[in-house]
């Protein structure tokens, strides 16, 4: 676990970076920190590895106030994914993700099967890619490097500073959904910084909203959806906030269970319920079928379920 | 790679192949007896191993000294004497070569030791200069992933700094030791000895052709070095 406990810091004497911060973040979460650009997302973040000391307050990691843990001891416990991605040029693709195993001690072939592993997992051909240096790598599979890097340790909690910010919004989705499907197996306390509010929503499991230093609001992505703290998150938020909290919700867990008319066009359970609405207006039809990944259904999702859901404030 | 490899080894044998032709000529055919009396080969082989002798030294003296500074005065708790180190050394750097060796013989009398000194002095200010400019180089974000990631400083600097600060390092050694090769001819004023040896003697007796070996002899050295420096550089490229 996580907490800032009023936080501040400043650089130099008119610069508040960071206003009396204080937040939990609960083991096992994801929790998305969003804001406008110098609002001190990152300056947050490294707080959490005592890259930057607060000048008040404490954070604390499983309860231990950081600054009383040796912080080399810290970092090579939590997985780090800085916004400038920070290849070193001049080791191969494979020594770059090797750094923390390398740093812990790990003998070699448990080094090497690690890496090959974690190329596999980031989507990298291992035979293709271990040799390879950075500079001979895209933007996007640079910081796919970086995001198995910061893995590669096995750490319990990661930051992650726009871990996809150079990818294109395809492959984005794909990493997005990838990394949500690694999480649940992997269950890591994760700290993840966005400039995208729809990612934000996606993938967290709280917001923290911060402008010029402060936190604005924290809650989870429908509590952000339904009750805006203020103008400026509803702001960030933006427009057609009926279909962002269809996107918060999947088919399996809003569908009738038992048979469904064989003419329904058929949607896999973890498909949002945005998409099952995209369908029905796609079809004009008022109800969709749900199967599940073998192609079984399971059961039929209903227009006024979607509508009654929404419009269900809980 | 090997082609760097290759052209770098072929220019070292033209240009050894032209030292020897060039002390050749001069041992088989003399101006005069006087020459062939002055100018005999393990007469000029010996000079050369002197020569080589006081370049290596003072460099390799300079290099332990510079590089190690230059760590020094790019970590954190010594970044306040940076700019005072290095002016100082730049200024050492403005007198003329001709006045080190003079001052420093003025402090140790004369002898090898005194060129090897006065050289070394000279041979700081550019691996120094090398060092900072390639360890202040080093990206930013590349370090702090390397901190953020858990590696002790003394990590940071072995597997991220050095090697990336390499390259500018190695092109400072090659020019203080190309510039020293030819410097190091003063030693011949101070009773040093070295190929410097010749163009005094040969000034002293007027005879072109030994005058034409003492500068051609370094000259020739110095391209040597310089080709074998093109390998070092591809090395270390990465
Ligand atoms: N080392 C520093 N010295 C002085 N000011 C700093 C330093 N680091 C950050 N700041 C300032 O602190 C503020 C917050 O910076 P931070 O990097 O945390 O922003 P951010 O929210 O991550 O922004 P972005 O989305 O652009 O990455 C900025 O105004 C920045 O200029
Ligand atoms: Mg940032």
């Amino acid at each position: 676990m996580i907490r800032f406990d009023q936080v501040s810091k400043s650089y130099g004497r008119n610069r508040q970076v960071i206003d009396d911060l204080t937040l939990a973040i609960a083991e096992g979460e994801i929790c998305m920190l969003v804001g406008p650009s110098g609002c001190g997302k990152t300056t947050s973040m490294k707080m959490i590895n005592r890259l930057v000391e607060p000048d008040s307050g404490t954070v604390l990691v499983d309860g231990r106030p950081v600054n009383s843990v040796d912080p080399i001891k810290l970092r090579l416990n939590i997985g780090y994914v800085i916004q400038e991605i920070g290849l070193f040029p001049h080791m191969s693709v494979a020594d770059n993700i090797a750094t923390v195993p390398v740093e812990l001690g790990w003998p070699k072939p448990r080094v090497r099967a690690r890496v090959d592993d974690l190329l596999a997992l980031v989507d990298l051909e291992p035979g293709l890619y271990r040799t390879k240096r950075p500079r001979e790598l895209s933007g996007g599979q640079r910081q796919r490097v970086g995001i198995a890097r910061a893995l590669a340790g096995d750490p319990r909690i990661m930051l992650m500073d726009e871990p996809f910010g150079a990818l294109d919004p395809l492959t984005r989705a794909k990493m997005q959904d990838e990394f949500l499907a690694i999480q649940e197996k992997i269950r890591k306390t994760i700290v993840f910084v966005t400039h995208d509010t729809d990612e934000a929503l996606k993938m967290g499991d709280h917001i923290a909203v911060m402008r010029a230093g402060r936190l604005l609001q924290y809650g989870t992505p429908t509590e952000i959806l339904r009750h805006p703290a203020d103008t400026f998150v509803a702001d960030l938020i933006g427009s057609r906030k009926g279909l962002k909290l269809l996107r918060l919700l999947d088919c399996g867990s809003l569908m009738r269970q038992g048979a469904a008319a064989a003419d329904l066009p058929v949607l896999p359970a973890r498909a949002t319920a945005e998409q099952a609405l995209s369908e029905m207006l796609r079809c004009g039809c008022r109800s969709v079928a749900v199967a599940d990944a073998s192609g079984v259904t399971l059961g039929r999702l209903d227009l006024d379920d979607l509508i009654d859901r929404v419009a269900r404030d809980d | 790679m090997t082609d760097r490899r290759l052209s770098a080894g072929l220019k070292v044998g033209a240009y050894l192949a032209a030292a020897v032709a060039l002390t050749l000529y001069v041992v088989e055919w003399p101006q005069d007896s006087l020459v062939a009396r002055l100018v005999t080969f393990p007469h000029v082989l010996a000079l050369t191993g002197q020569h080589l002798a006081i370049v290596a030294l003072s460099s390799v003296l300079a290099i332990l000294t510079a590089v190690p500074l230059g760590l020094m005065l790019t970590r954190d708790w010594a970044r306040q004497w940076t700019p005072r180190v290095v002016g100082f050394v730049n200024v050492c750097q403005t007198v003329p070569s001709l006045a080190v060796v003079a001052l420093a013989v003025g402090l140790l009398g004369i002898g090898a030791t005194t060129a090897i000194v006065a050289l070394w002095l000279y041979a700081l200010l550019p691996i120094l200069n090398n060092t900072l400019t390639g360890l202040d180089g080093v990206d930013a974000a590349t370090l702090q992933a390397a901190r953020g990631m858990g590696m002790r400083p003394g990590r940071v600097l072995r597997r991220i700094e050095v090697p990336l600060a390499l390259p500018l390092i190695v092109a400072g050694v090659r020019t203080a030791v190309t510039v020293n090769i030819g410097s190091a001819i003063l030693a011949a004023f101070v009773g040093g000895g070295g190929l410097g040896d010749l163009i005094i003697a040969g000034n002293n007796i007027s005879r072109v052709q030994v005058v034409v070996l003492g500068a051609g002899l370094p000259m020739l050295m110095a391209l040597i070095v310089d080709a074998l420096f093109d390998v070092a550089a591809e090395e270390t490229a990465g």
